[in-house]
C-alpha cells in the first residue's frame, strides 16, 4: 500500500517536472536548424503569453520542419525576462515577446538591462486604449472632462490597470495634452481591466482607461459611454470619436512584438526576421489576428528599431512628468 | 421555465462519453494538482490552454471547470493528514482537520470535506442557474469602502484562529503584514522592501508563504522532535463518518456556502476570506461538544471552510459568464480560453452561445459529482498515508514543496525565500507562535491597504466616505459585534457568578 501511494506520488512528480520541463531545457545554440523558443515574460494566460502561444502555432504552421517551443519567465513587467535575455547574447535560436508595457517597466523598476542590449526583430499587433464613462455620468464628451479636469484634477478618479502601465500612461498624456500637470492626475490603479470594469459599472470611479478589447463588449451594450480611442482614425464597428476628435493630441498603440538577444549574428538576425514574416503571412495568424481583435502592425529591420527607440524616449518622459521615478 | 429546459439540454450536451472522460481528466488532474503544494488550478488550466487550438470549446471547458473544482477540494487533503495546505483556501481547514487526523479522525475529516465540497458545489452551481443577475448587481454595487469594511471583518474573524496567547497571534499576524508589504506598490509603482531583488518586485506569492510556514515549517519541527520524544502513534479510527458527524457536518455547509458564494462573486473576494468568515462562525456558533473539541478538532471547522472555498469557485464564474469579468487568477485564464474560441464573456454570452453556456454549466454538476465518485472511496485509503514512517513522509513533503514552488515561477530567488520562510515557520512552532495568523495578514494586510487608499483617492481624501454605503456600515457593524459579544458575554457571565458560586459541569 505504502508502496502504491509513494510510487503514485512519484508519477505525479514526473507529470509536473514534463509539464514544466520545458521552461527548464537548455538553450540551444546558435544555428540555423535548432529548436527556436520564445520567451514570454510574463504569466501564463496574459497578453505577452497569448501572443507567444499563437506566434508557436503560426510559426509551426509557416515552417512544418521547424521545432518550437514557449516557455514562462514572468515578474516584475517582463524585466525578469529581459535580463534573462540579456544572458543569452548572441544565440540566434531565441526570441522575446514584448512590447509597450516593457518600456514602462524598465523605467519604474530601474532595471539595469534595457531594450538598447537587444536586436529588435519585429512589432506584430497593435491595440488601442478607449476611454469611458459609466452610461449615467454626467460627461458626456471629452470637452466636458477637460473642463472637470481642470476645476480639480482630485475629483476626477481614473481608473485603469497597475501604476505605471499603458493606461496609467494614457491617462498622462491626457493630462499633459489638456494643460493638467500629470502628477495631479488622481489615478486609481487596479489589477488588470476585469477590476476597473466592475469599478465603472458600480460607478464608484470618473473615468477608466483600458484596452479596447476590455470595454468594447460594454460600451455597445450601453452600459458604458466611450469618449474617445487613442487611434489616429475611428474603428469600424465601434462608436466612438478619436482623442485628437475630441481636442487631445494623444495618440498611443499598445504594441507588441519580437526582439532577439543582443550581439545575434547578422546571418541568424535575417533567418529570423525571415522567419517571423513567413509566420505573419500565414494563415493561422491572420486568423488569431481576427479573432482576438489584433491590429496588424508589421514591422521589421531598421524601421523597428527606430520606431522603439523614439516610443522609449516618449514613455521614459512621460512617467518622469508623471512623478512616477524617484 | 426557460432555464430549465436549455440546462437540460446542456446535460444532453454534456453528457457524451467523450465529455465524461474529459470531466474525469479534469477532475482528477484538479485533485492532484490540489493535492501537490504551489501547484495550482490557475497554472494547470494556462498550461493546458493550448488544448483550446485542437478540442472542442464544450469539451475543454468541461476538463478546466473540472480542474477548477478539483483543485478547490484536493487542497484540503494534505492541510488534514499533513498540516501542509496545498493551496491557500484550504490553510483553514488545517487547523481543525488536522487535528483531527492527529485522533485518529481523518477518514472522517476526508469525508465531511468530500461531501461539503460536493454539496457546496452543486448549491452553487444551482445559484448560478437561478441567482446570477441578483449576484451580479451585489458584486458591482460593491466598492472600494466596502471591501475595506470586508477586511476589518475578516480581520477581526483572525482573532478566532490567534490561539491562547493574545500577543504571540498578534505577532505572527505582524510578520504576515509585513510579507504582505513586500513587492511593488500598486498605487504608486514604488517598489517596498524588496532589497534590490528584482525577483521580489511583484511580492512574495501567497502560496509560498502558506507552504513556507506550514509545509516546511512543519516538516522541520518534525524532524527536530524525532530523536527527542517516542513518535506518538496515530490511532486509526473508524473509517466513515458517523450518524453524529453528519449531524454535526450539515449545517456547517449550508452556511458555507451561503458564505462563499456570494463572496466568491466579488472581484476582490478571494477563495480565501470566506473560509475565514466561516471558520470563525462556526467557532462563534459551536455549543456542547463541538465548543469543547475547538482547538482540538471540531468537525465543524473542516466542514464550513471547505464547503465556502467550493462555493466561492462557483460564486466566480457568476461574473465571469455574465460581465466577462474574472475575479480569480483561475477565473482570469477561463476567460483567455473563451476569447482564444472567439467567444466574448459578457452580456451576450447567454444569447449568442446558449449551447456551451448551458452545457458548461451542466458540465459543473457532472464535475463535481464525478469529483465525489472518485474522493469518497479514497478518504479511508488516503488516511492510511499516515502509515508511512515520518522520515520518508516528511522528506517526501520536502521535496513536494519545493517542486511545487519552483514550478511556480522556475527562479531559485522562490527556493529560497520558501526555505527562508520553512526557517521561520519551523522557529515560530519552536516558540509557540501561531502559523495561520501570519498567512491570514498577508492575505489581509495588501487588501485593507490597497482598498482604503482607492477608497479615500476617489473621495479626494474626505474620510467620510468609508462610512458612506451602507454595505460598509452593516459589515463595520458587523465586525463591532464580533469584536464586543465576547466582552459583554464575560461581563455578563461574571454578573451572575457573583452572588453564588456555580459549578461548571463538564
Amino acid at each position: 500500500m505504502r508502496m502504491r501511494i509513494l510510487a503514485a506520488l512519484a508519477a505525479i512528480s514526473i507529470a509536473a517536472l514534463t509539464g514544466c520541463g520545458e521552461n527548464a531545457g537548455g538553450g540551444g545554440t546558435s544555428g540555423a536548424a535548432g529548436t527556436l523558443r520564445i520567451m514570454a515574460p510574463a504569466s501564463p494566460g496574459g497578453g505577452w503569453d497569448q501572443t507567444s502561444r499563437v506566434a508557436e502555432q503560426a510559426l509551426k504552421a509557416a515552417d512544418p520542419k521547424r521545432r518550437v517551443e514557449v516557455y514562462n519567465v514572468p515578474g516584475a513587467g517582463g524585466t525578469i525576462g529581459l535580463s534573462q535575455l540579456a544572458g543569452e547574447k548572441g544565440n540566434g535560436n531565441l526570441l522575446m515577446t514584448m512590447g509597450l508595457v516593457m518600456l514602462g517597466a524598465v523605467e519604474q523598476n530601474k532595471s539595469k538591462v534595457t531594450l538598447a542590449e537587444t536586436t529588435p526583430i519585429a512589432k506584430l499587433t497593435e491595440e488601442y486604449e478607449i476611454v469611458v464613462v459609466p452610461a449615467d455620468s454626467p460627461l458626456k464628451q471629452l470637452s466636458d472632462l477637460v473642463a472637470a479636469w481642470k476645476a480639480d484634477p482630485a475629483k476626477v478618479s481614473v481608473a485603469g490597470g497597475s501604476a505605471g502601465g499603458t493606461d496609467h500612461i494614457v491617462a498622462g498624456l491626457m493630462a499633459k495634452a489638456a494643460g493638467v500637470d500629470p502628477k495631479k492626475v488622481n489615478y486609481i490603479a487596479h489589477s488588470g481591466g476585469g477590476e476597473a470594469l466592475n469599478a465603472l459599472l458600480g460607478g464608484k470611479v470618473t473615468i477608466g482607461i483600458s484596452g479596447v478589447g476590455e470595454f468594447a463588449e460594454h460600451v455597445k451594450s450601453g452600459k458604458l459611454r466611450a469618449l474617445g480611442i487613442t487611434s489616429a482614425q475611428r474603428i469600424s464597428g465601434l462608436d466612438a470619436p478619436t482623442l485628437k476628435e475630441g481636442g487631445l493630441d494623444v495618440e498611443l498603440a499598445n504594441w507588441r512584438g519580437f526582439v532577439a538577444p543582443g550581439g545575434v549574428s547578422e546571418g541568424d538576425k535575417k533567418a529570423l526576421t525571415d522567419l517571423v514574416t513567413k509566420m505573419h503571412d500565414s494563415q493561422p495568424w491572420k486568423d488569431a489576428v481576427a479573432k482576438n481583435g489584433w491590429i496588424d502592425s508589421f514591422q521589421t529591420g531598421q524601421q523597428f528599431a527606430d520606431y522603439l527607440t523614439s516610443e522609449q524616449a516618449r514613455v521614459k518622459g512621460i512617467i518622469a512628468e508623471m512623478g512616477l521615478v524617484s | 421555465m426557460d432555464s430549465l429546459q436549455l440546462l437540460i439540454d446542456g446535460f444532453g450536451a454534456a453528457l457524451t462519453p467523450v465529455n465524461l472522460l474529459y470531466a474525469l481528466v479534469g477532475v482528477t488532474l484538479g485533485t492532484l494538482v490540489g493535492v501537490l503544494p504551489g501547484i495550482g488550478p490557475a497554472m494547470t488550466v494556462a498550461l493546458l490552454l493550448p488544448i483550446t487550438f485542437t478540442v472542442p470549446p464544450a469539451s475543454a471547458f468541461i476538463m478546466f471547470a473540472g480542474i477548477y473544482y478539483g483543485g478547490m477540494y484536493g487542497g484540503s487533503t494534505t492541510s488534514i493528514l499533513l498540516n501542509t495546505p496545498g493551496e491557500s483556501s484550504s490553510m483553514i481547514t488545517a487547523l481543525e482537520g488536522n487535528k483531527m487526523a492527529r485522533r485518529g479522525r481523518a477518514a472522517q475529516a476526508l469525508a465531511t470535506a468530500a461531501i461539503g465540497s460536493f454539496v457546496a458545489g452543486t448549491i452553487a452551481t444551482a445559484l448560478l442557474v437561478v441567482a446570477a443577475p441578483a449576484v451580479v448587481a451585489f458584486a458591482i454595487a460593491f466598492g472600494p469602502e466596502d471591501y475595506f469594511a470586508l477586511a476589518i471583518l475578516a480581520f477581526t474573524a483572525v482573532s478566532a484562529v490567534l490561539s491562547r496567547s493574545l500577543v504571540r497571534g498578534l505577532a505572527s499576524l505582524g510578520l504576515g503584514l509585513v510579507i504582505g508589504l513586500i513587492g511593488i506598490d500598486q498605487q504608486t509603482g514604488q517598489a517596498r522592501l524588496t532589497m534590490g531583488v528584482p525577483q521580489l518586485l511583484d511580492g512574495i506569492d501567497v502560496v509560498i508563504v502558506a507552504v513556507g510556514l506550514f509545509a516546511l515549517g512543519e516538516a522541520l519541527y518534525v524532524a527536530s522532535r524525532l530523536r527527542h520524544s517516542t513518535p506518538e502513534v496515530v490511532p486509526v479510527g473508524r473509517a466513515w463518518m458517523g450518524r453524529s458527524d453528519w449531524a454535526r457536518s450539515w449545517k456547517p455547509w449550508l452556511r458555507g456556502t451561503a458564505l462563499g458564494f456570494p463572496f466568491g462573486a466579488l472581484p476582490g473576494g478571494g477563495a480565501e476570506i470566506p473560509t475565514f468568515l466561516s471558520y470563525a462562525a462556526e467557532k462563534r456558533l459551536a455549543r456542547g461538544t463541538a465548543r469543547e473539541e475547538y482547538g482540538k478538532g471540531a468537525i465543524e471547522g473542516v466542514a464550513g471552510p471547505e464547503a465556502a472555498n467550493n462555493a466561492s469557485a462557483a460564486g466566480t464564474l457568476v461574473p465571469l459568464l455574465t460581465l466577462g469579468l474574472p475575479t480569480s487568477a483561475t477565473a482570469a485564464i477561463l476567460l483567455a480560453a473563451f476569447q482564444q474560441y472567439g467567444l466574448q464573456p459578457g452580456p451576450q454570452l447567454f444569447d449568442h452561445n446558449p449551447a456551451l453556456v448551458w452545457g458548461m454549466i451542466a458540465s459543473l454538476f457532472i464535475g463535481n459529482t464525478m469529483l465525489l465518485v472518485l474522493n469518497l472511496p479514497l478518504a479511508p485509503l488516503w488516511a492510511r498515508v499516515l502509515r508511512i514512517p515520518r522520515p520518508y513522509l516528511y522528506a517526501g513533503i520536502v521535496v513536494f514543496a519545493a517542486l511545487g514552488v519552483y514550478a511556480l515561477n522556475g527562479t531559485v530567488v522562490d527556493l529560497v525565500v520558501l526555505y527562508v520562510l520553512g526557517l521561520l515557520g519551523f522557529a515560530m512552532r519552536r516558540f509557540g507562535l501561531p502559523v495561520a495568523p501570519a498567512v491570514i495578514g498577508m492575505i489581509l494586510g495588501p487588501m485593507a491597504e490597497i482598498q482604503l487608499r482607492r477608497a479615500l483617492a476617489i473621495g479626494a481624501g474626505d474620510v467620510t466616505v468609508l462610512v458612506k454605503s451602507p454595505v460598509a456600515v452593516v459589515l463595520l457593524l458587523l465586525a463591532l459585534g464580533a469584536l464586543l459579544t465576547p466582552l459583554v458575554r464575560r461581563l455578563a457571565v461574571r454578573r451572575e457568578l457573583a452572588p453564588t458560586v456555580i459549578h461548571e459541569e463538564d
